[in-house]
């Protein structure tokens, strides 16, 4: 269960979250939805402590994440970053097996490795990769090879930032099934951010609109269509005039 | 007074880089006590600081030490000293530019490597991946590269200070004449134990110094390559300056009494 009341942050005089309340269930599927740089990014960051809110509360299972013990905490989390962020100098399966290679988790070599070669398989990729370098990648694979580290040590809270952006839509079919299963299998939490409408429909229990900095519109999947709400509408339908500026 | 103000402005930043500076070499010094350690990155920053060093090192010292006895020849011709270049070699080499030339050198190509690779991994957001993977940036990036410098960088400099040596030697007993016995002999005999031990520690603290910034101002860098940029020069800056001033220090400090 995560759990945001009131957060703010701002970078200089740049005003991004002006008050987010935001509840995710545990074992729910969240999505978050809403404009370019409308601090999609941040809010998750909040609550992984990578970016200290400048006011408001998160809290996880109803503990505050500024008082947990920071190496449990971050051991239940999995992310993947937006932009994947591997480590160029190791390769695609050390990377997939960071936290099986070192720390409480470890494992042995050879074992660490055969995970990896099956999370790397889960999310569409062959083990021909598993000894490549991040670089000799395309974008759509390394975002795949971050997916597979972040559900590689089967975390209780996952989250994906656009993890489908830059994919084909056969490959996006596969990875919106993916993080499906792990919700509804592993029962596991997730908070999902994406702008592709059918990764929505196909991964969320209940979504959330972020606008203004603040969350605009939160419901059941199901409500997103009839929410009558002229925000929620125009960027689900995808228009360009309506009350959300084009011009950010 | 706008002028005082930016002076003003402008010190103030480099106060409070000091002290932030200052905070970061504390904290690394207490995670270098405390596990867990990453033996194997240690390893390979072992290797890139001090094995892949040597060719440049080795230069530098040869070339200076063949100048020194050069210079000193000639120099010393004037009240008819030229017997003293071994001696004066040996102490120049040993004592200061060793030291202060391999520490040059190594804020030169560590200090600048370092700084740009850590500044890149916190632009690509490396850095929050390593948290989120549960590893401290700090035990994992910063503590490997800091410890290892601090124990390469004295024997980098105690193996320029000895072709430091051998190249004022070559050129003292090819070019000027000298008997390469006695040579030899002089410089052995002139040298004292304190003379390698402060070269030595000097080695450390460069060391020390040099890794620290590259790895403060990659940990620091701004957004962009422009952040990456300015976060590599800063870095080499501030460790050519730091390593100049401590060896100040060093020399006042052993040698003054
Ligand atoms: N470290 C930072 N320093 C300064 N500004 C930042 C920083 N991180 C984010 N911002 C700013 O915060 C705003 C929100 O950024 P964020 O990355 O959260 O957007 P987003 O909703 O994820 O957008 P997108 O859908 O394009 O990824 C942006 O205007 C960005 O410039
Ligand atoms: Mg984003």
């Amino acid at each position: 269960m995560i759990e945001l009341r009131d957060v703010h942050k701002a970078f200089g005089s740049k005003q991004v979250l002006r008050g987010v309340d935001l509840f995710v269930p545990k074992g729910e599927s969240m999505v978050v939805i809403g404009g370019s740089g409308t601090g999609k990014s941040v809010l998750i960051k909040c609550i992984l402590g990578l970016v200290q809110p400048d006011r408001g509360t998160i809290l996880v299972d109803g503990q505050y994440v500024t008082q947990a013990d920071r190496d449990a905490f971050l051991a239940r989390f999995g992310m993947l970053f937006q932009g994947a962020a591997l480590f160029d100098s190791l390769t695609v399966w050390q990377n997939v097996a960071f936290r099986l290679l070192r720390g409480s988790l470890k494992r042995p070599k050879p074992e660490a490795r055969e995970v990896a070669i099956e999370k790397l398989r889960r999310v569409g990729l062959t083990p021909e990769v598993a000894d490549l370098y991040p670089a000799e990648l395309s974008g759509g694979m390394q975002k795949r090879v971050g997916l597979a580290r972040a559900i590689a040590a089967e975390p209780e809270i996952i989250f994906f930032d656009e993890p489908t952006t830059g994919l084909d839509p056969i490959m996006s079919g596969v990875i919106n099934d993916l993080i499906r299963e792990i919700v509804t299998e592993m029962g596991a939490t997730a908070i999902t951010i994406t702008h592709d409408m059918s990764s929505v429909r196909a991964i969320a229990d209940d979504v959330a609109m972020l606008h203004g900095g603040k969350v605009r519109w939160a419901g059941p999947v199901g409500q997103m269509d009839e929410s009558g709400d002229p925000y929620l509408d125009q960027f689900v339908h995808g228009r360009a005039d309506g009350p959300i500026e084009a011009v950010r | 007074m706008t002028f005082l103000a930016a002076l003003g402005r402008a010190l103030l930043t480099l106060l409070s880089q000091i002290g932030r500076a200052t905070i970061f070499a504390f904290e690394t010094l207490s995670h270098m006590v405390r596990p867990p350690f990453y033996v194997k990155e240690f390893g390979h920053a072992v290797l890139t600081i001090g094995y892949f060093s040597l060719p440049v090192v080795g230069l530098t010292a040869v070339f200076t030490g063949g100048a020194l006895a050069l210079q000193i020849y000639s120099g010393g011709a004037r009240f008819s000293a030229e017997a003293v270049v071994p001696q004066i070699v040996a102490i120049g080499m040993v004592r200061e530019l060793g030291p202060v030339l391999v520490g040059l050198m190594i804020a030169a190509r560590v200090t600048s490597s370092i700084a740009a690779e850590i500044a890149t991994m916190k632009v690509t957001e490396q850095i929050d991946a390593l948290v989120t993977l549960s590893t401290h940036p700090a035990k994992y990036l910063t503590v490997p590269r800091v410890l290892a410098a601090l124990i390469v960088v004295p024997a980098l400099v105690g193996i320029g200070d000895i072709i430091g040596i051998l190249g004022g030697f070559v050129v003292g007993t090819e070019q000027l004449g000298f008997n390469p016995g006695t040579y030899l002999k002089n410089t052995a005999d002139f040298l004292e134990a304190a003379d390698i031990w402060s070269s030595l520690a000097k080695g450390a603290v460069f060391g020390f110094l040099a890794a620290l910034m590259g790895c403060y101002f990659g940990m620091n860098s701004g957004r962009g390559a422009q952040g990456v940029g300015r976060a590599t020069k800063s870095s080499v800056e501030a460790a050519a300056v730091l390593i100049l001033a401590a060896n100040f220090l060093l020399t006042a400090l052993f040698f003054s009494a």
